[in-house]
């Protein structure tokens, strides 16, 4: 009787203290979590870039071009401050760039952009077919503007963050600071396990 | 002895309408619940495909910090739905804070436009704040 009565007691303070989590989380979160669509791409590392390759560490996932000239370079740089701020933490994130750009964005390119940042930092390119695919699973939008002779991409800027579960659990609109994502990223990875 | 009435009852309409300004001005500002609830009704979907025009999202939602600063979003239809900035599945919803007074647009296939327009107004500090927001919430 009275385990049963501790059993009962510790499954609601899980319950509450799993709420009182989500509750806390600066960005966006939702409810209930999908799973994060899988896919393959070429990575800026020279390998497949697959999305479960990833399971078991936090994922932010971010979608973005190498010549942006704001929203991508802001996002990326406070992503590689909230890294250096996690310290040993750190290893058990993975930040993953997919470019919009196609065109412009092959893996040499990206990686070379990415290191820039942050060398653990790994990019995702593809065939335009490929990066619509992975889009529309997603929810981006991204809409090609020519500008002179080039051209430019006005594209979703927030990022998702992705348990070590492959759950998408949240929506960090654009603007936050890296103390923002340290508080949920470290929520997220105390949840690991 | 009738302009006399008449000048006690303009000084009445006028010290009530000064009370309630100073009220509007002055008093503590409140909110039930700092959720703003959006939901995308079950059927929207079939709605559109059907041809009509189903807006059921303000094109503008204003919210405050501090008093009305989390967006929510439901998507109660049987489709995904891109719903604010995201992605939705059936019966999925987004609770999304804010934190910074600012004006974000989305891109939303819940609206007829393609776009939703979300503008977070900062905590109503002032008394002149105070009576606007007000006047907003009685428009509403």
């Amino acid at each position: 009787m009275y385990r049963g009565v501790t059993l009962l007691l510790s499954i609601l303070l899980a319950v509450v203290a799993s709420a009182a989590d989500d509750a806390t989380i600066k960005a966006g979160v939702f409810s209930p979590p999908r799973l994060a669509p899988d896919f393959s791409l070429s990575g800026s590392n020279g390998s497949e870039l697959k999305l479960s390759t990833y399971r078991g560490k936090v994922v932010v996932l971010a979608f973005g071009f190498t010549s942006c000239p704001d929203v991508c370079p802001i996002t990326l740089a406070t992503l590689a401050q909230a890294r250096k701020k996690l310290g040993t933490d750190g290893n058990e994130l993975q930040v993953v760039y997919i470019t919009v750009d196609p065109e412009r964005d092959d893996a040499e390119r990206m990686r070379a952009y990415l290191a820039a940042f942050d060398p653990t930092f790994v990019g995702g390119t593809g065939t335009a077919e490929q990066l619509d695919a992975v889009r529309k699973e997603y929810g981006i939008m991204a809409t090609r503007k020519v500008v002179g002779t080039s051209h430019l991409y006005g594209h979703s800027s927030f990022t998702y963050l992705i348990d070590a579960q492959g759950k998408l659990r949240a929506l960090m609109p654009y603007g936050h600071s890296a103390d923002d994502y340290v508080h949920d990223l470290r929520i997220l990875m105390a949840k690991k396990s | 002895m009738n302009a006399l009435r008449r000048h006690g009852f303009l000084s009445l309409i006028a010290a009530v309408a000064l009370g309630a300004t100073a009220w509007a001005g002055f008093a503590p500002i409140q909110s039930p619940s700092r959720e703003a609830v959006f939901e995308i009704p079950k059927g929207t979907w079939a709605h559109r495909m059907s041809g009509s025009k189903v807006e059921i999202l303000p094109a503008e939602i204003r919210l405050t910090l501090g008093l009305s600063d989390i967006l929510v979003l439901r998507n109660l239809d049987d489709v995904p739905q891109i719903f604010g900035p995201t992605l939705m599945m059936p019966g999925q919803s987004l609770r999304l804070p804010f934190e910074v007074a600012s004006s974000y647009t989305f891109t939303c296939t819940a609206h007829v436009s393609g776009q939703m327009t979300i503008v977070v107004d900062p905590w109503p500090a002032s008394p002149w704040a105070r009576i606007r927001w007000r006047a907003r919430q009685l428009s509403t």
